[in-house]
């Protein structure tokens, strides 16, 4: 914020930042190689709904349109859950394969919500990984910052901070990873995860 | 790609703010100048009463910036909480801190029953946002976190540096007030020719800082309301959610006439920063009111958060 929007107390909301989501499929390799996690092809945008009906059309939109790319190629429809936070959840899956299909169907809810003026209201998208003991990993990507992190959840709401930094390290040359680690929030029984 | 915003910002605020801190400004010049000029009319023996004035009010505001947090909460009787200890709150936070792309800030909790939070600290990295038991338990998920976002709206405009700077103003006048008063009843006894000029500055002093510290009172509090306005307005943006916040306005001021007297007058000196006020007049609708209140009337926030919820549920 300017010293003029504090001075005056505006607040600008935070317009998302997008394209470097596309760079998940190429760290998903390097990330393998590393350290033996593969993608589950599930992933999930996370974003605030707004009240009113301008959203909810926007939001009824993108599911037409998950649903008719999901349809060509075969896939399961996607799923809408709310959390307890009052967040809504779009969760896609594709095969484990398909990582840029992925991508693409979770850039394309990005994008109609920004062209319809709810950027704001994106809070991140995450993309899961699971390794051969079956222990869970995300890529959580943060809208506001165009960054990403790793998150790991142990049973009873604690993470496994040793392999997010592993990770962290793995994927750095690919990704822009969150520096700040008191940004990396937990997202704790996010859907598709 | 040019982002379309549905965040119309709101002139008319920001026009009234501006014009608000002008006027605080054109007080403050007018002052300095009236005091320079009293102390220039004659030899400024009283000089050093000025100086003292404006050096322990200088002392003051810096001390109230820098231990704001600690102040608060010691006051508020809050503990700080870990997100072990509260895991939901803490969520709530995390989330809209990550909506808002602000750092997080500390969480305490107020044992008292009366529903209320405030957010205090001089920037955002020394942030504590301090919410009520009674808050907690009296709001859903959903108002709750309109409460905190316009709470962190309050982080991320810098209220609390902003008041304590536009307070300076009024912490001088203030003591100068205080000063010129006993300086005039002590000085009294001992008046030779000289001293009988130094008696008349004094006065000329009092006079002037009465009217100064009655005129920057008002604005102080006025530019309060504009940014109590300012606040539930980014907050109800920031979640996309306006009704709810103005839900938890309801809910929070219909209780709050009901509170015991003894947990009010615990209550007063953090008026200012409190999302409601805890000592709101039961008819807070009577003009004399409104003008020495921190915060606007209710029926005024339901408004705008009712306007805003019509912007956003426009179609483009």
């Amino acid at each position: 914020m300017g010293f003029l929007d504090t001075l005056l107390g505006r607040t600008k909301p935070v317009p998302p930042k997008l394209d470097d989501l596309f760079s998940l499929p190429s760290a998903a390799v390097t990330l393998e190689a590393a350290t033996g996690f593969t993608p589950t092809g599930t992933g999930s945008v996370c974003f605030r709904p707004a009240e009113g009906k301008a959203f909810a059309d926007v939001e009824k939109d993108v599911r037409e349109l998950l649903d008719m790319s999901g349809a060509k190629t075969g896939t399961l429809p996607v799923e809408v859950t709310k959390d307890s936070y009052g967040f809504t959840w779009l969760v896609s899956s594709h095969m484990s394969t398909e990582l840029e299909d992925l991508v693409t169907d979770l850039h394309a809810v990005n994008s109609s919500l920004v062209d319809n003026g709810f950027g704001p209201q994106l809070l991140c998208t995450i993309v899961a990984f699971r390794d051969e003991q079956q222990r869970r990993l995300a890529l959580v990507y943060l809208f506001k910052r165009g960054t990403f992190y790793p998150f790991a959840p142990l049973s009873g709401e604690r993470r496994d901070n040793a392999l997010e930094m592993q990770v962290k390290g793995a994927v750095e040359s690919e990704l822009k990873i969150e520096q700040d680690l008191s940004r990396w929030f937990p997202v704790w029984g996010a859907p598709g995860l | 790609m040019v982002a379309r915003t549905r965040y119309a910002p709101d002139r008319g605020l920001t026009a009234r703010m501006t014009a608000t801190m002008f006027l605080l400004g054109l007080v403050f010049v007018i002052f300095v100048a009236a005091i320079v000029f009293i102390l220039g009319a004659v030899h400024a023996s009283t000089g050093i009463i000025v100086l003292a004035a404006v050096v322990l009010g200088g002392g003051i505001a810096i001390g109230s910036l820098f231990f704001s947090d600690k102040i608060a909460l010691s006051t508020a009787g809050a503990v700080e909480v870990t997100p072990q200890q509260a895991p939901e709150l803490h969520g709530v936070v995390d989330r809209i801190c990550a909506l808002a792309d602000m750092p997080k800030p500390r969480i305490a909790i107020s044992p008292t029953d009366i529903p209320n939070a405030f957010a205090t600290g001089r920037n955002s990295e020394h942030a504590v946002l301090c919410v009520t038991q009674g808050l907690l338990r009296r709001l859903d998920r959903e108002e709750l976190e309109g409460v905190i976002s316009h709470e962190l709206s309050h982080v991320a405009h810098k209220d609390v540096m902003v008041m304590t700077i536009a307070s300076f103003l009024a912490i001088i006048a203030g003591l100068l007030i205080r000063f010129s008063f006993y300086g005039e009843l002590f000085g009294g006894g001992r008046r030779s020719s000289n001293d009988q000029n130094s008696g008349l500055i004094l006065l000329a002093i009092l006079g002037v800082s009465i009217v100064v510290y009655a005129i920057s009172f008002l604005l102080i509090r006025l530019l309060s309301r504009y940014r109590e306005l300012a606040a539930d307005r980014s907050g109800a943006l920031l979640t996309g959610q306006p009704s709810a916040l103005a839900s938890a306005l309801q809910k929070v001021s219909g209780t709050i006439a009901r509170i015991p007297t003894k947990d009010l007058r615990e209550a007063q000196p953090l008026n200012a920063f409190f999302f409601v006020p805890a000592l709101s007049a039961r008819d807070g609708g009577t003009a004399i009111a409104n003008l020495f209140s921190t915060h606007p009337p209710l029926e005024k926030r339901l408004a705008q958060l009712a306007k805003i919820s019509k912007q956003l549920g426009q179609q483009q």
